[in-house]
């Protein structure tokens, strides 16, 4: 089996990860929730995991990572914590649904909404914030790399932007935490949203924000934060004001074990080495007859994500045909990212999207573009 | 009595992080004591405290400085 789906999770892990959760179900108790050494030992692999995440993602204060379960609930917990009725939103239309729906549903209750519309190849145009900017604009949320064409957005740019006009900036990196350079204090982010399980190579059920020290946000989730238990509000102060409930500490301790992989190997190497990957998949397959590309897949900066398509075959049959008959994961649809499906012009037939990990090999490599080509003289 | 009672150092947190931020810098320096419950007779933002000898609290007090810890109180209690 070649598994090439890394950009929906990282499969392909070191094996200190998985070692890391057998042991922490072995050796840890409930974090935060009293003073025994079990549950002290879940506290300090909990905060331990904090400093690594603070670090490698250039958060200020490891205090304000604070952890959730993915994403998308990170993202719900910015957008939600910092916007309301009456203010302006800026996003874009590479934006995954974790950031979409939200902002659709508070549009519903009275915010106003810009999506930045992306051109044919899923780019947006970094002149059009400006050109959305309102008086009562209150933030921009955009990704860092798409998770349809591994495309990035200038995000030191926006964030000088946000910086220049006193609003709030959200960084979904979901797809680049542990892949690109991300400095949540270089970019200016009022918030950067990660998962653990993609680029950071830890379990599922893992993810969390970093809040920068002059942003304050709402709670989502409110209830048991093992402080303050006779007050009736949940505690404000990070990072328990946004972690009600027990974490999953078991699940931090493999995170833990997947950044720290990260730092011992060095993030850029490990980059490099899955877009040498990448770039070879795209070299083979771009002249194949049949077969178009997507987004700009000579960019100098990307991720190792390549989106495709043959002919004007079903996406979801052909993902189905290189699972069956290759043995090759690929993952076929929409992505969970309508509106650049509706830029590139594959809402109806969806795309083909490869993802590559430094895990991979070039003999992977090799027979995902035979496949292709074989594929390519069905059509 | 379910132990002697001894004077010792308390030192409390607003947030769990201190608290643990506490634990990291003391263990890193060599200072003796550990985190423990809050005791009842005080309150604190945080349900873990350090509590460590009493002689303790200039080196103490150095690694919270050093370590830019931010607690509640630091006091010496019988518990």
């Amino acid at each position: 089996m070649i598994y090439l789906d890394s950009a929906a999770t990282s499969f392909l892990k070191p094996p200190c990860v998985a070692q890391a959760v057998f042991e922490a179900m072995n050796t840890l108790g409930s974090p935060g929730r009293g003073a025994h050494p079990l549950t002290l030992a879940a506290s300090r692999t909990v905060w331990e995991c904090r400093e690594a995440v603070a670090q490698l993602l250039g958060a200020a204060d490891p205090a304000r990572v604070c952890f959730t379960p993915n994403s998308t609930a990170a993202l719900n917990t910015a957008i939600c914590g910092l916007f309301g009725p009456g203010d302006h939103v800026i996003t874009t239309a590479v934006e995954h649904n974790s950031v979409l729906r939200p902002l659709y549903r508070l549009e519903e209750r009275g915010l106003e909404l810009t999506i930045l519309p992306a051109d044919a190849r899923g780019m947006i145009c970094c002149e059009d914030f400006a050109r959305a900017l309102r008086p009562n604009t209150r933030g921009v949320v955009c990704n860092h790399a798409s998770n349809v064409t591994g495309n990035v957005l200038d995000v030191e740019r926006i964030g000088a932007f946000c910086r220049e006009h006193g609003v709030y900036f959200v960084v979904d990196v979901s797809q680049s935490a542990g892949v690109l350079e991300v400095n949540q204090q270089a970019m200016g982010a009022s918030v950067v949203c990660f998962t653990g399980h993609k680029g950071l190579l830890g379990p599922q059920g893992t993810g969390g924000l970093c809040v920068a020290p002059n942003v304050t946000l709402r709670p989502l989730v409110v209830g048991g934060s093992g402080v303050h238990s006779y007050d009736r509000r949940h505690p404000a102060q990070l990072p328990e004001g946004l972690e009600a409930g027990t974490l999953n500490a078991h699940g931090l301790a493999g995170l833990l074990a997947g950044v720290r992989y990260i730092q011992e190997q060095g993030r850029e190497e490990l980059y490099h080495r899955e877009m040498e990957l990448s770039s070879a998949f795209i070299q083979g397959v771009r002249k194949v007859r049949g077969v178009t590309l997507y987004g700009d897949v000579d960019a100098p900066e990307r991720t190792a994500v390549v989106s495709f398509n043959l002919g004007e075959e079903d996406a979801g049959v052909v993902a189905d045909v290189l699972a069956q008959e290759f043995g090759i994961c690929t993952r076929a649809g929409a992505h969970c990212a309508p509106l650049i499906h509706e830029a590139l012009g594959t809402s109806r037939q969806g795309a083909v999207r490869v993802s590559f990990s430094h895990m991979n090999t070039m003999e992977e490599v090799k027979r995902a573009v035979e496949a292709v080509e074989e594929l390519a003289r069905r059509l | 009595m379910l132990r002697k009672p001894q004077l010792r150092l308390v030192v409390t947190f607003p947030t769990t992080a201190e608290a643990l931020k506490t634990e990291q810098a003391a263990r890193a320096q060599g200072v003796e004591g550990r985190l423990i419950p809050v005791p009842r007779q005080i309150s604190a933002g945080c349900g873990l405290a350090w509590s460590g000898p009493p002689e303790t609290e200039p080196a103490l007090r150095a690694v919270l400085e050093r370590a830019k810890v931010e607690t509640e109180q630091v006091l010496t209690l019988t518990i």
